[in-house]
């Protein structure tokens, strides 16, 4: 019988799982970096992320920019014949090595189709969270699309080999975003997925600038999944920080290894892990490879989170719920319901520029780095602010350039340098 | 009021950026109308023909702005000879604007170009040089 994605999670109950962000235009490549994860005497999982052309559907512009030689940001999946996308991964995939495709696309039917003909099990996305950070495609356009997608996704199930899809829900605008938003994103998203047939999910939620508000999220989201989706149906996955990245290497390492540490206390079962050099440039297979190492070798260090996160847990818990049972109430349908709810403001990401965002939203940070809301808009949290943010004010443009380099200038400016001489071992 | 239409080349899907301009052109005095990432260059120039704004900022850092910059400016200009017209940010792939580029950006209509090596004090100080700027602050 086949085994997948689904069943690897389930099999690695007890640990963590690494996976880098890795794309490769040229085929060799990417066989390569894939190669290299595989290599890792630890958990891991591979990843294809596709380029910038591939995610908007542009197969032939990607096809063109292989033809004149030129190097692409990710793997043009849709310029390769689906002989060599299955080649690439035809002695690579295997069940104690699954490979998750990440692309990023509002109108993502092609891609899927790519993914089915691939033999690819496991993707990424959502009809929010691919659609409201990157572009102006309609919302609604996103969500008849995605659930075109997600209802062909259904079809893959074999048997016991279930097709599987993680909601990007959780790291919406990569920064400043509250943390009861993403929780609700990436449950939405999920629930969203599950109507449609797929039922293996994953929750993501991204590290934000204050670890224990962070801790307290992950806590939330774990009790709300495990209420609203099907049981044995999902994990959650945390992205290390994803907004403006230290340029010292110390600073760097370190944030890196806080994220370990927070996906092992927090539950997560996989951690997509950053490099040194993000601040820098594009990270080639080496530079994922020692952060995969980084990541592992630091993941069971101390990590205290002190005891206000037991009131945090508490507030994002009622927020994130209220949210989301504000939201499904709209509609039969979790689609139209969401869809309904970015209408009425009830669903507004802060920050967000797409047509469809309200953007009377606002947040800020307290002087401790955890997210504050400035401004609710219309998002139905009546009742549950604090005083810190009925007492906020929406940044200055000043203060906006602070708050997003925020947690760059703190690891830093503090960072040691890291105890452990042996993670940049390399290939 | 003076108004100003905020907006980026039809690649670009960075956002930060477009934000920290309209909270600093609002508190420059200016009312703004952000149009977004990735914004189509037929719908800037709809917004300049329809609205006659005293400044446009195109604001970008995809690194394709030097590329897409010189038709934009040239369709803008087509559409409207008096609104104060620039682009600035990462314009080229290595972060490097040079002479000739810039010269041909302003050639294709911007009236000034910001690069990495320029600060937000620069731009201040250019539309502080220019009366758009003198009289919104004079209010």
């Amino acid at each position: 019988m086949q085994r997948g994605f689904h069943d690897y999670i389930a099999e690695n109950r007890d640990q963590l799982i690494f996976q880098p962000r890795m794309g490769f235009g040229c085929t060799q490549q990417m066989r390569t970096g894939l190669e290299a994860v595989k290599r890792l005497p630890f958990a891991t999982i591979g990843t294809i992320t596709l380029d910038s052309f591939t995610r908007m559907g542009r197969f032939s512009d990607a096809q063109n920019a292989i033809n004149q030689g030129h190097a692409l940001n990710g793997y043009p999946l849709g310029a390769y014949s689906g002989t060599t996308n299955r080649e690439l991964i035809a002695d690579i995939k295997s069940p104690s090595f699954p490979i998750q495709v990440r692309h990023g696309s509002p109108l993502p039917y092609p891609v899927f189709e790519k993914l089915v003909e691939m033999g690819i099990d496991a993707t990424e996305g959502g009809p929010v969270s691919y659609c409201l950070p990157y572009g102006r495609v309609p919302l609604e356009d996103s969500i008849n699309a995605w659930r075109k997608a997600t209802q062909l996704w259904a079809l893959q199930r074999q048997g016991n080999y279930l097709p599987h899809l993680e909601s990007f829900g959780g790291c919406m605008m990569g920064q400043l975003s509250p943390p009861e938003l993403l929780v609700a994103l990436s449950v939405l998203e999920c629930i969203f997925f599950q109507h449609h047939g797929v039922f293996s999910v994953s929750l993501s939620y991204a590290q934000g600038t204050n670890l224990v508000q962070d801790y307290a999220a992950l806590r939330a989201m774990n009790r709300i999944a495990t209420r609203l989706l099907e049981p044995e149906s999902w994990h959650m996955v945390l992205y290390t920080y994803m907004g403006l990245f230290p340029k010292t290497e110390a600073g760097a390492r370190q944030l890196i290894a806080d994220s370990a540490r927070l996906a092992r206390l927090g539950g997560c079962r996989r951690l997509i892990v950053k490099t040194v050099k993000e601040a820098h440039c594009i990270p080639t297979i080496d530079d994922n490879i020692n952060a995969l190492y980084l990541a592992y070798e630091t993941h069971c260090g101390p990590i205290t989170p002190d005891e206000s996160f037991l009131e945090w847990e508490a507030q994002i818990h009622a927020r994130a719920t209220r949210i989301i049972h504000t939201v499904l109430e709209l509609a039969k349908e979790p689609g139209e319901a969401i869809l309904k709810a970015f209408r009425l403001g009830y669903l507004d990401v802060p920050w967000c520029l797409h047509p469809d965002n309200r953007q009377l939203a606002r947040t800020t940070l307290a002087p401790d780095g955890s997210v504050l809301w400035a401004n609710t808009g219309q998002v139905p949290l009546e009742g549950l602010l604090d005083t810190r943010e009925s007492e906020s004010a929406s940044p200055t443009s000043s203060k906006l350039l602070t708050h997003l380099s925020w947690l760059q200038q703190r690891y830093d400016k503090t960072a040691k340098p890291a105890a452990i001489s042996s993670v940049m071992g390399g290939l | 009021m003076k108004s100003a239409i905020l907006a980026t080349i039809h690649s670009d899907a960075h956002s930060w950026n477009l934000i920290y301009f309209q909270l600093l052109l609002e508190e420059m005095g200016f009312a703004v109308e952000n149009l977004g990432v990735c914004t189509p260059p037929q719908l800037v120039a709809q917004q300049l023909r329809n609205q006659r704004p005293e400044l446009v900022v195109i604001s970008t850092v995809n690194g394709h702005g030097y590329l897409e910059g010189i038709a934009l400016g040239e369709t803008l200009r087509s559409v409207n000879e008096t609104s104060l017209l620039v682009i600035g940010g990462k314009l080229s792939t290595n972060g490097i604007c040079t002479k000739a580029q810039e010269a041909s950006l302003l050639g294709a209509g911007f009236h000034k170009v910001f690069h990495q090596q320029t600060s937000i004090d620069d731009f201040r100080a250019f539309l502080e040089t220019h009366d758009v700027y003198q009289e919104v602050s004079g209010l």
